[in-house]
Parts: structure tokens; C-alpha cells; sequence
């Protein structure tokens, strides 16, 4: 149960509010205002408007809406907006927190229990910040036998290289911070650091079950990496391009290309199940036999980078599953062609690229959804019945779907002039 | 060309410091417990060659209490709030034999109605004890639902136990001559509708784990224990009746009224994880059936308790009787001299007999099974150490 103060004053709270607001105000006028006067003289600034921007110019800009306006399309199309906010890391993290709480309210849910309850007051909303606020605040230990240049760089190499693969994630047209002719190799690429930095963090920790859980880490994505991309490969033979782009340019001309690879998608489902080692593939973190598998040597924030670094990920297969089985940004035009009717002004608002977010926001959180299904209703699998299942079993489903893929180019069904090109 | 073994003689020749790799170098020891997540107060050490386990040493004794010392300083009825310690969660059975003993002992004869009541908190208490292990099992294997489900639905009998006895774990509630107190008003409607209620999520017990093709594939075929190696290990319990051997104290040797209530003994013939887990299970079904026949059959009215003096005691002889608990047979052998205390209280639990079966199962299998094989034995560290 929630507990409160007993003698809860409403003046004295008040009175703090005050006080609070009074040293904001101080320190933004002695600290913040030269601060951000330093970096705009330093900053070379862009001519709006045939206006050359000086730093008294910007700042008067940021309080007049209707000057306000071309300067943030101006910095919302640099490739800084891109790959710190949009398609990037900043979007990346914002679902990545609400697919942490939605999987702790669905799992409750599917648990008969609450869930987190009191933080924030509403449905405990404020859980995540109060977690990583907690994570902040512990000490970090590091073991004393332990490799600390690979110790500290681990976590953050496994944040970085999450951050990668979101980087090549385009969200809606043209948004993408990097867009790559050969998207899908180079997600791939990255994405074979992870168990690479999995065993180097064990190694790292001097410790016995850091070691098995590094090696078990290692032999699962191994042995899962092959049909992930085998099953991507389906996809790739139907739209002719490792473009991510492109492959979804291809979805929006034909179908989605679920209906043509369901058992790519089965495969592809099941290996990003075990390339983000969620239970039931959560070998290399098996709390009973290995106590946190790789996991185990950490503590504070670096666990708490690995974790943003897990979900990150989780954000980019969905993603990435999105954009190769269910077409992407695709989708009925629902957003209004004007958001201000009758304004006239610089217009930020693209009723297209908006239709685009929107879709695919709503599909990425359907997979993630499919993706958190199975912490409710599966036990751990044994890596024995692991290994057999990725080498010989999503192997053979993913042939089968490749061969199905060339049938239906060959056949004249899809590729360039086919009978379901629209 | 010289040999490996001229090599490495030249070498210490030569004065070089070359050791041989031996097989024991291939090993790696991992210490399990008492703080390892998997292990509860208990330590065992295992060695590893690969992903098997080739060697386990179980090292009880981390909760040690000296119970049996204690119990030669009180008097008979002192005695029953600190013999259930040892396991809090099925503390009705662990008392239900001294009482038993004591009652031999001492000479008293229970009412009918006292018989009732004991058997239906002992049974309540059985579905208590095997869902908190049930829960323990899911958690073990990853499936975090079967650690909830059980945990949620062990309220239902616990909300009983409390109208029923007063307290919700440590009841103190069998006590030689009978029970401490009367059944409350409306608890056989009330008991009635939640075992019903019980019996309804068993079925979802059984679709979201039991029958889990996962759940299957880790738990069948690992760790069998033969017919005739249980009988050689002298193991208790569902360990016993999980490799086909119906025994169960209720059936072979019926105290109080079980001789009077129809009942089947559950039993599988694998021996392997799995069917040590579904025994439980079964059983659980099965107490389902015992208890809505108890509360039909027992008597609406009467004593529940028979007068004792306030120091009872008997003549010098010795008692030992057992019951059927959670974990197997639970025996009480007590010794008197004549006086309110007794000279010598030994207690007999199925937990520790279950373990000795441990290395023996373990040996052999992969590290991922230790969890399966370690808490399908119906293993409790408390109570083994007592």
C-alpha cells in the first residue's frame, strides 16, 4: 500500500514549489542564458528567410511563433534532428520506454497482478523514471579481477551498436538517417557485434557465470543469426533490393509481403525472438541455473545502459520486421490534409509523411506486442533444443520460403511487369 | 619424430615449466547456493565438463535449528509452535505427526469431529504447500505465469486457513488431543466454493504449463529415476510415486479417518522431471476430492478436542507415527521417560531423503536440467536440516 505523510501541510508545499521556481529562474539567468549565448556565438547559423541569423536574432525568434516556424524546418531537416530525434535514437528510446511499461501492465495483466501501480499516480506511469533514477543513483561495482577498459566500453558498445540499427530504420518517406543501397547488409552487419560484445563483457568480468552465460550468448546468435537472414533473404528475392526504402517501395506497388513469405516471417519472428534473448531464448541470462547469465557483474547504470540497449533493439527488429513483412509506413490516409485550416504560413505539417508515422508506429507496436507475448506463456528451452531448433529446423522453413520467392518471380506473379504489380 | 611424452620429458630437462593439462583442468566448479538464485538455503557444488555436469556435492545444514534438541526442553504442548517451523507452509502436516505421536504416547482418543477438522487443515494445507512449490518450479524454468498463478490462487486456501485456525502461514493448530479450535461459522460453504472454484483453475494450470510442448521437451526423459533405484535411495513422496510406486501413508498405513474417505493414490511410471512434477499436481486434484468428501462426512456437531491435563503425560514408552506430508512421509519418533517432557524428539522428513537422490540424478545431466531435476525432488532445505 501507498504510505503518505502524516502531517502533509498544503502552505508548506506550496512554499516549496516557490522556492524551487525561484532557483530555477536564478540559475537559468546566471547559468543557462550565457551558456547558450556561448554556444551560439560559436555555432554557425543558418540564413533564414535571406536573414542572417546572429544570436540575438535566434533567441528573439524562439519567443515570436510566427519566426519560430522557419527555423524549425530548417533543423528538422539537418541530419542532426535526424539521427538525434526522429528516425534516430530519441524516438528509438521513447518507444523503447513505453514498450517497457506496456509490458509490464501486459504482463501484469496476463499474470492476474497490477502491475506497477503508485508512481505517477495514474497506472504507475512514472515507474521507468523512478527506475532509472534508482539505477543512476547506485554505486557501479566493478569486480576487482575484472578487464576495465572492455568492463566500461561494453555497455556502451552495445547501446551504440542498438543505436546503429535504428539508424538505418526509415520511418516514413525519405525520413531515415542513413540511407544505405545495401540497408539490409549493413543491419545484418551490425547487428553481428552484439554477440561479439556479449562475450567480451563476460570476459570482461572475470567470473564464472558471465562466462557461460557470454558463451551460451554466443552459440544462440550464431546459430539464430544464419536463418534470420536467411529468411530476410525471401524478401529481399521478391523486391529486388537491399534498399530498406526500396523494399518498402516495393510492398506499396504490390502487397505486403507477409502474404507471399508467411514462413520467412514465422522465421524471421522467431530468430529476432532469439537474437534479443527474450524468454523464451533468455539462455544466456537463465536467472536459475546461471544466476544472471551475462548479465551477472553488473550493476547501476551499467545495467541500465543494457537494458536501453536490449530494448533499443527490440524496437529495431520490430522495425525491421515491419518494414520487410507489413509493408512498412503503408496505409489508409487518415491524417487532415491541413492541420490549421486556412493557415497559410510556413508549413511544418505533411499530411503524408504524418499518415506514414502514424502507421508505422501503430504496426511496430503490434509486433512488439506479438514479441512480449511469450514472457506470459512459455518456459525457458534448453540450448541443446536450441541449437537443433535454429540449424536444422528455421533453416529448412527458411528455404522453403526462398524457393517459393523465386517461384513467384520467375513465374511472372511479382518482380518488375508481374501480375499483382499495381 | 619423438613422442608428446619425450617432448614434454625434454622439456623438464631443459628446465622449462610445462604442466600437462589433466582431466580436472577441463572442469569448472560452480558453487550453487546458499546465495545462487536457483538454490534456496542450500548449497550444492557441481562440476561441469562442458555444458554436463559430471560431479555434485550437496552440502546441507545452512538452517540448521537443533528442533530435535529444542524439543527435549519443553513439555508436549510447547512443543508444537516451534515443530513447525521448519516448514511454515505446511505446518498442519509437520504437527499433524507429533500430535499423532504424542496422542499414542499419552493415551488420549480424539473426537470424531477434532479427526475431521485435522484432516481438512491438513489438506488445505497440502494444496498450500504444493502450489508455493509449484510456483517456485515455474520461476525455475523461466515461465514466470505458473510462478504468479499458483501464488495468487494459494491465497484461497491460505483466507481458509486463517478463518479456520486464526493464522495465515504457522497455524499451531494440531495439538495433541485434537484441533485448537472449532470450525467459524459458514466455512463449509465457504471451503466448498473455493475448492470448486481451485479445481477450475487446475485445468488452466495444465493448459499453460503442463501441456506446454516447451515445458515438455525440458522436463521428459531428464533425470529418470527407476523403479528399482528409488526403492535402493528410499525416497518419499511424489519422487516415490513418480517412478511407479503407488505408496502413500493415507493409503498404506491410514491415520485418523482416512481409512474412511475414497481416494485413489496418483502415481506415473515414468521417473523422469516431468512426471515428478505432475504427481504434485495430481495430488492436488485428488485433495480437491478429499476435501469436499471430509466436509460432507464430518459430524455437525460434538467436541473438537479431548481434555488434557495442563502438563500431559504418559507412561515410559516410545511412539512413532507418520503422516502423509507435501513432501512425502513425515515421522515422528518420540521417545518419554515418564515426565511432561519428552527424553527424545527425532523427526523423519521426506525432504531429506529426496535430496540423497540428488547426485545421483544430476550426474550426467546438462546444467540447463539442474533446476528441472533439483526442485521436481519436492525438496525443502529448512525442513531437511530442521
Amino acid at each position: 500500500m501507498a504510505t503518505y505523510t502524516k502531517n502533509f501541510r498544503f502552505g508548506e508545499f506550496v512554499g516549496s514549489l516557490i522556492w524551487l521556481i525561484l532557483w530555477i529562474l536564478i540559475i537559468i539567468a546566471l547559468v543557462g542564458l550565457p551558456l547558450i549565448f556561448i554556444v551560439l556565438f560559436y555555432v554557425p547559423l543558418p540564413p533564414v528567410n535571406g536573414q542572417v541569423l546572429t544570436p540575438y536574432l535566434f533567441l528573439t525568434m524562439t519567443v515570436d511563433p510566427s519566426r519560430t516556424l522557419p527555423i524549425i524546418k530548417y533543423m528538422i531537416h539537418t541530419d542532426l534532428f535526424r539521427i538525434t530525434t526522429f528516425p534516430g535514437f530519441t524516438y528509438a528510446a521513447l518507444i523503447a520506454a513505453v514498450t517497457i511499461f506496456i509490458e509490464r501492465k501486459f504482463l501484469a495483466k496476463m499474470q492476474l497482478r497490477v502491475g506497477p501501480l503508485y508512481a505517477g499516480k495514474i497506472e504507475g506511469i512514472l515507474q521507468l523514471i523512478a527506475d532509472g533514477l534508482k539505477l543512476i543513483a547506485k554505486e557501479i561495482i566493478v569486480p576487482s579481477g575484472a578487464d576495465k577498459p572492455l568492463f566500461w566500453a561494453a555497455p556502451i558498445a552495445f547501446v551504440a551498436a542498438a543505436a546503429a540499427v535504428v539508424a538505418l530504420i526509415p520511418a516514413a518517406p525519405t525520413w531515415v538517417a542513413a540511407n544505405v543501397d545495401v540497408g539490409l547488409l549493413a543491419v545484418f552487419a551490425i547487428l553481428g557485434f552484439f554477440p561479439l560484445i556479449a562475450l567480451l563483457f563476460s570476459w570482461a568480468s572475470n567470473s564464472k557465470y558471465p562466462f557461460i552465460g557470454g558463451l551460451r550468448a554466443l552459440h544462440q546468435m550464431i546459430a539464430f543469426e544464419i536463418p534470420f537472414i536467411l529468411s530476410a533473404l525471401s524478401v529481399v528475392i521478391l523486391s529486388g533490393t537491399l534498399n530498406l526504402t526500396g523494399i518498402v517501395n516495393s510492398q506499396i506497388t504490390s502487397y505486403w509481403f507477409i502474404f507471399f513469405a508467411p514462413i520467412s516471417a514465422f522465421v524471421f519472428y522467431i530468430s529476432s525472438l532469439a537474437e534479443l534473448e527474450r524468454i523464451p531464448f533468455d539462455l544466456p541470462e537463465a536467472e536459475s541455473e546461471i544466476v544472471a547469465g551475462w548479465l551477472t557483474e553488473t550493476s547501476g547504470m551499467i545495467y541500465g545502459l543494457l537494458q536501453l540497449g536490449s530494448y533499443v533493439k527490440t524496437y529495431a527488429l520490430a522495425a525491421l520486421f515491419v518494414i520487410l513483412f507489413l509493408g512498412g509506413w503503408a496505409g489508409p490516409a487518415v491524417m487532415p490534409v491541413e492541420l490549421i485550416p486556412g493557415y497559410t504560413g510556413v508549413q511544418i505539417y505533411n499530411h503524408t509523411t504524418a499518415d506514414a508515422i502514424l502507421w508505422f508506429t501503430l504496426k511496430v507496436f503490434g509486433v512488439i506486442m506479438l514479441m512480449l507475448l511469450p514472457r506470459g506463456i512459455s518456459p525457458r528451452i534448453r540450448i541443446d533444443i536450441l541449437l537443433h531448433t535454429g540449424w536444422y529446423k528455421l533453416i529448412v522453413l527458411a528455404f522453403i520460403n526462398i524457393f517459393v520467392a523465386l517461384a513467384l518471380i520467375y513465374g511472372g506473379i511479382l518482380g518488375p511487369g508481374g501480375l499483382l504489380v499495381r | 619424430m619423438t613422442s608428446l611424452e619425450d617432448k614434454f620429458e625434454e622439456s623438464k630437462r631443459l628446465g622449462l615449466q610445462i604442466v600437462k593439462e589433466s582431466e580436472e583442468d577441463r572442469l569448472m566448479t560452480l558453487s550453487i547456493g546458499p546465495q545462487h538464485p536457483g538454490s534456496g538455503h542450500f548449497r550444492f557444488t557441481i562440476k561441469v565438463d562442458g555444458d554436463y555436469i559430471v560431479y555434485c556435492d550437496p552440502d546441507p545444514g545452512y538452517v540448521h535449528r537443533g528442533e530435535e534438541k529444542m524439543s527435549e526442553y519443553r513439555n508436549f504442548i510447547q512443543n508444537i509452535p516451534h515443530l513447525e517451523r521448519p516448514v511454515i507452509h505446511d505446518s498442519t502436516n509437520i504437527t499433524y505427526a507429533y500430535s499423532l505421536a504424542v496422542e499414542e504416547l499419552v493415551g488420549i482418543e480424539v473426537p470424531r469431529r477434532g479427526q475431521y477438522i485435522r484432516a481438512i487443515a491438513s489438506e488445505l494445507n497440502r494444496q498450500v504447500y504444493t502450489l508455493y512449490w509449484l510456483a517456485i518450479y515455474g520461476i525455475f524454468l523461466g515461465h514466470s505465469t505458473m510462478f504468479m498463478w499458483p501464488t495468487g490462487d494459494r491465497e484461497l486456501f491460505i483466507d481458509l486457513l486463517e478463518a479456520l485456525t486464526g493464522a495465515r502461514v504457522t497455524h499451531a493448530f494440531n495439538i495433541p488431543g485434537g484441533v485448537r479450535n472449532d470450525t467459524p461459522d459458514g466455512f463449509k460453504d465457504r471451503c466448498i466454493r473455493q475448492v470448486r472454484y481451485f479445481e477450475k483453475r487446475l485445468k488452466e494450470y495444465e493448459d499453460i504449463f503442463y501441456n506446454n510442448p516447451l515445458f515438455r521437451q525440458r522436463t521428459e526423459q531428464v533425470g529418470v529415476l527407476t523403479k528399482e533405484d528409488a526403492i535402493k535411495l528410499g525416497v518419499a513422496g511424489s519422487v516415490l510415486r513418480a517412478s511407479g510406486i503407488p505408496y502413500d501413508i493415507r493409503k498404506a498405513e491410514p491415520y485418523d479417518i482416512y481409512n474412511e474417505i475414497d481416494f485413489k493414490v496418483q502415481y506415473m511410471k515414468t521417473g523422469d522431471s516431468f512426471a515428478r512434477s505432475y504427481v504434485p499436481f495430481l495430488d492436488m486434484k485428488e485433495s480437491c476430492h478429499i476435501i469436499e468428501q471430509l466436509l460432507d462426512k464430518m459430524p455437525q456437531s460434538g467436541e473438537v478436542r479431548a481434555k488434557l491435563q495442563p502438563n500431559p503425560k504418559g507412561p515410559p514408552g516410545e511412539a512413532y507415527r507418520r503422516v502423509e506430508s507435501g513432501r512425502g512421509a513425515l515421522g515422528y519418533h518420540i521417545i518419554s521417560d515418564g515426565t511432561p517432557k519428552p527424553y527424545r524428539v527425532k523427526i523423519s522428513v521426506g525432504s531429506f531423503r529426496n535430496m540423497l537422490a540428488l547426485p545421483f540424478l544430476l550426474v550426467g545431466q546438462k546444467l540447463a536440467d539442474m533446476p528441472s531435476v533439483y526442485w521436481s525432488l519436492n525438496y525443502w532445505p529448512v525442513e531437511a536440516d530442521r
